[in-house]
């Protein structure tokens, strides 16, 4: 538990430092709903449109953190240090899906208003819908952890986080696309079928997160 | 400081990446009897299964199509299982197992597209539809499996490389079940239409053809790993053959030499050493 | 003098019970490859505890690998290894927290300052209350007025100085060092020495390609031909200059 804060504290102070995920991850899903309005010609979205512009968008943009979420530990060491302190492999796998969740938190706060004051005409459902993308983003963490400490050791990094990780995360589209569709419905929300798909929402959670618990130890041993 | 001169060579201490293959005998009946329930499971397809009043002849593709798919997703999870073993117990066996798994349930899953596609041509007029459920989660599938291939060649130390895949067999292996249910249910929830596939209501013709059928496919992919599983092995022996007699470079050449310490070498560095023990002498 | 968090043990303390302890390092026929290529080949030896071994070799004999098979980084291919009294790779646990690494890296995040890295380690340590050991570590190093700076803008010199803290920073009862002295202009080595050196008293490995330095030091030595293999293991002053760079100049083992 101490290892965890300590690093995901250290992860948070070099971000605030540094800036380097979080404000190009918020330019990226800016520049990508503008490039929504003109790609569907639509200045309005309800529905599956809105559901799908926002949900592909929050996804892309993720891949920019993912990308660089063990990129300290690669270049400067940190790996070793790590492991040379007498820390559990795991702690380090959730401190840096913490990480993520804390960016992808920040990146909502920030886009969900510009997508809404862009796109919605009916806000009601913007506090429900806060809920889905937390449980998206617990998934999105968990994948996203994994996948990019598998494509440190690799030699294609920036390519292999993409290519692998977006096969990966369909089931999470699917579900968080089907709770977030009738919240967005053109003619107000709807709570239709939502709790089920919240529910395989938390599943797909609960899965990868055993998952990055079980293997972790592995990916790290030399 | 003691120091022990062990004298075994290189050979004994490689591991072998599979198993020693004493088994061509059972590759062999294992051959045998997949040509027999093939050549049965034509048979029946051709001869006996009835033929589909609106689909005709082409919908025969499904006693291929669905053996395929089911196989090709059991071989997944069974590279998981592979995976889980291998992590465990870090011998390389599994890790070969579970890539030739991976390996051959990819192409079995092409097969599955590609047939997919032809029946979709058939039944529905379309290349591709992608309100069939079993169909679209396998694309997903298929997806995910074939960056199987790019991960692990970026990755060029071996034992890690293998790990890693493992890491990633076994997320994969635990995505199959889960994909299947989440697009299964989109279908279900967001386009609610009942279809008639073939694996309701299907009359006693069928379910027999399907599962000989079902059965052939199986004892195939068993088959082609064992070939494959057969053949990496032996080429890892051939390489470590080359490497034991490959003779020592030069003194002074300055290349890193990879092969292996010959005995005589060793003999020599054993003289050396206990040359030393004695004094200090010249070099040599 | 220092200021301990943790009981350290004394050399005298640990000589009059070396007798009862195993050794600090066992090695018996250890050899690691990296898929084809062996970077070490049959290394054999035994460390007590509160000497010192000095690893010379020329560049890709395997040093920096041994030195990581040690540190638990990397896991031994075969043969027998021992540390700390604990057998590696299984028990490796056992080790993490009483060894000091000092390595190529400096291991240090080039974002945060020197004193956020040195708190961070500690924390990952377990250690409480450390600002009284770090202070005192970065002023016996020289590195007390820096310790407010970003560590990206110190020069390799400061930089190697920082990583020498945070290795002991835990008070690790074996050291394993590559090349500490690396970067370091005379007047820096000569503060670091007392920290890591011959004046420490504990048990250590160093890594040096000055091997005059490192044989004259006195304790044992390990010299690493091409491809990993022993050249030489015993006494250092059982080796002689000649014959080091002998080793050094690649005669065949």
């Amino acid at each position: 538990m101490r290892a965890f804060t300590a690093i995901l504290a250290k992860d948070l102070r070099v971000e605030l430092r540094t800036l380097q995920s979080v404000p190009a991850m918020v330019l990226f899903a800016v520049s990508a709903f503008v490039l929504f309005r003109f790609g569907l010609d639509r200045t309005s979205l309800d529905g599956s449109l809105a559901a799908g512009v926002l949900l592909a968008t929050v996804l892309f943009a993720a891949i920019l953190a993912v990308n660089r979420v063990f990129v300290a530990e690669r270049d400067q060491g940190g790996f070793d240090a790590i492991r040379l302190a007498p820390v559990d492999a795991t702690a380090l796998f959730a401190a840096k899906a913490a990480a993520l969740v804390v960016y992808l938190v920040v990146l909502e706060a920030v886009t969900v208003p510009v997508f809404a004051i862009f796109f919605l005409d009916d806000w009601a459902a913007l506090l429900p819908l806060a809920l889905v993308l937390l449980l998206a983003d617990l998934g999105l963490a968990a994948t996203g952890a994994l996948i990019s400490s598998l494509a440190t050791g690799s030699r294609a990094r920036d390519l292999i986080v993409p290519l692998v990780l977006l096969p990966l995360l369909v089931p999470l589209m699917i579900a968080a696309a089907g709770a977030a569709e009738p919240l967005l419905a053109a003619g107000g929300p709807s709570y239709d079928r939502v709790a089920t798909w919240l529910g395989v929402l938390g599943l797909y959670d609960v899965i990868f997160l055993l998952i990055g618990y079980g293997v972790f130890d592995f990916v790290l041993e030399d | 400081m003691g120091d022990s001169m062990t004298t075994h060579t290189r050979m004994t201490r490689t591991r072998p990446w599979t198993q020693p293959s004493s088994h061509w005998l059972a590759l062999r009946t294992l051959s045998i009897a997949t040509f027999a329930a093939i050549v049965a499971a034509f048979s029946l397809v051709f001869f006996y299964a009835p033929l589909d009043a609106d689909q005709g002849f082409i919908q025969k593709i499904f006693y291929l199509h669905v053996p395929l798919g089911i196989v090709a997703l059991v071989g997944f999870i069974v590279a998981g299982i592979h995976a889980v073993r291998h992590l465990r117990s870090g011998d390389p066996v599994h890790d070969a197992r579970s890539y030739v798994s991976i390996h051959i349930s990819v192409i079995f899953g092409v097969a599955v597209l590609v047939t997919g596609s032809i029946w979709a041509r058939a039944s529905w007029g379309k290349w591709w539809v992608w309100d069939e459920p079993t169909l679209v989660s396998f694309l997903i599938v298929f997806l995910l499996y074939a960056t199987y291939y790019p991960l692990r060649y970026a990755i060029e130390d071996r034992d890690r490389q293998a790990r890693y895949a493992s890491v990633f067999a076994i997320m994969a292996g635990a995505f199959v079940p889960l994909n299947f249910i989440a697009v299964r249910l989109a279908e279900t929830l967001l386009h609610p239409r009942v279809f008639a596939t073939a694996e309701g209501g299907m009359p006693g013709s069928m379910w027999l053809t399907f599962l000989v059928s079902l059965f052939g496919i199986a004892l195939l992919w068993v088959t082609l790993v064992g070939f494959e599983l057969a053949a990496k092995d032996a080429s890892a022996q051939l390489a470590r053959l080359r490497r034991a007699l490959q003779p020592r470079p030069a003194a002074g050449s300055g290349r890193r030499s990879s092969a292996p310490a010959t005995v005589s070498a060793m003999r020599k560095s054993n003289a050396r050493l206990a040359g030393k023990s004695r004094g200090p002498r010249g070099p040599e | 003098m220092t200021t301990s968090t943790k009981r350290d043990p004394g050399v005298a303390e640990a000589r009059a019970t070396q007798a009862e302890r195993p050794p600090a390092i066992r090695l018996a026929g250890l050899w690691r490859e990296y898929g084809e290529r062996v970077a070490l080949e049959d290394v054999s030896l035994e460390l007590a505890w509160g000497e010192s071994l000095v690893v010379i070799g020329p560049n890709g004999s395997g040093k920096t690998t041994l030195l990581r098979v040690l540190a638990t980084l990397l896991r031994p291919s075969g043969g027998e290894v021992g540390v700390l009294g604990a057998r590696l790779p299984r028990e490796a646990w056992r080790v993490r927290g009483r060894i000091g690494y000092v390595g190529h890296e400096p291991l240090l995040y080039r974002d945060l300052t020197v004193a956020e890295n040195l708190r961070f380690h500690a924390r990952l340590h377990g250690l409480e209350a450390p600002d009284a050991r770090i202070a005192e570590l970065l002023e016996r190093v020289g590195m007390a007025r820096r310790r407010g700076e970003v560590v990206g803008n110190l020069s390799a010199g400061m930089a190697q100085r920082v990583a020498v803290c945070r290795a002991v920073l835990h008070e690790p009862e074996l050291m394993l060092l590559d090349e500490p002295l690396a970067h370091l202009d005379p007047e820096a080595s000569a503060l670091v020495d007392p920290v890591i050196g011959r004046a420490a008293g504990r048990t250590r490995v160093t890594v040096t390609h000055d091997f005059r330095a490192g044989l004259t030091e006195g304790g044992h030595a390990l010299a690493l031909g091409h491809g990993g293999t022993v050249a030489y293991a015993g006494p250092a002053s059982g080796l002689s200059l000649d014959d080091a760079e002998a080793i050094y100049r690649g005669a065949p083992g």
